[in-house]
């Protein structure tokens, strides 16, 4: 249980920090995005998301900060193994499931869906 | 002289609309962004925590997986046109979660079907996920590589 509250908590502080760039200052959505997925990067590059993740499980992983924290993680973990290689293959290697599920479930629905007409 | 005084004119009407545009309510904006975001990383740890025991995989690969569904489930709702509902309130509790990340694909691809499978439908997917994907790849490659330098 106690797991599922931090989650909720830390989900929700992410989201909330992102709310308050879209209506604080003149960022969009897509600005906002680009910022998280590099701030997790630069996060986890510097030891501070790791300890997020523990503590706020799902929370962490999935908002999209997340993603860059498996993109880092992956990177660093490539070049324990495979040297500067590593740098290369390491980030996409650890984050291929969910951004091949995007392509291939994003093409998907789109062809089976079509936009609802706005009320 | 004239055009002066259009200047001094067009900083009036600037002053104006930017007094009389609406101001976001932070309040109500924000509880609503921390309580959808906190209930879809809630269901997140949920599907995660089955996926680990019921499965027995390993904690990275239940995390992967859940990923997964979550892509799934954020591209299926947008389909649907329910995820759009979401987010009127939402805002960046709908935004921010990996489920808005599908919702950014399928959107567009969505929208520009009339202009054909090749530009419409996938060359539109990732007008929005591209420039995430762009910038999450590079800058892992940069962190990567200062790894290796001094690591």
């Amino acid at each position: 249980m106690a797991g599922y509250i931090s989650a909720f908590f830390i989900g929700g502080v992410i989201c909330v920090i992102g709310q308050l760039l879209m209506d604080g200052t003149k960022l969009t959505p897509a600005h906002v995005l680009v910022l998280f997925v590099t701030a997790g990067v630069v996060l986890t590059a510097i030891g501070v998301y790791e300890p997020l993740v523990k503590f706020g499980g799902a929370g962490a992983t999935i908002p999209l900060p997340g993603f860059g924290y498996s993109l880092a993680k992956g990177a660093m973990e490539g070049v324990k193994e495979d040297g500067l290689l590593g740098a290369f293959i390491g980030g996409v290697r650890a984050t291929s499931g969910g951004i091949t599920a995007a392509v291939v479930f994003g093409y998907l629905m789109a062809v089976l869906f079509n936009p609802k007409t706005k009320p | 002289m004239a055009k002066r005084n259009q200047t001094t004119e067009n900083k009036k009407y600037q002053e104006y609309v930017e007094k009389n545009a609406p101001k976001p309510n932070y309040l109500k904006n924000c509880i609503w962004a921390f309580l959808i975001g906190g209930l879809i990383s809630t269901f997140g740890q949920f599907v995660h925590n089955q996926i680990e025991s019921r499965m027995g995989l390993s904690h990275l690969d239940a995390t992967n997986a859940t990923i997964l569904v979550m892509i799934f489930l954020g591209a299926l709702l947008t389909g649907l046109g329910v995820y759009d509902l979401i987010g009127k309130r939402a805002g960046a509790g709908s935004i921010v979660p990996i489920t808005g990340f599908a919702n950014s694909i399928v959107s567009p691809a969505m929208e520009f079907k009339r202009e054909g499978f090749i530009f419409g439908v996938a060359g539109r997917m990732f007008s929005l996920a591209g420039p995430v994907l762009v910038y999450g790849i590079t800058s892992s490659v940069i962190v990567g590589i200062i790894y290796y330098l001094i690591g």
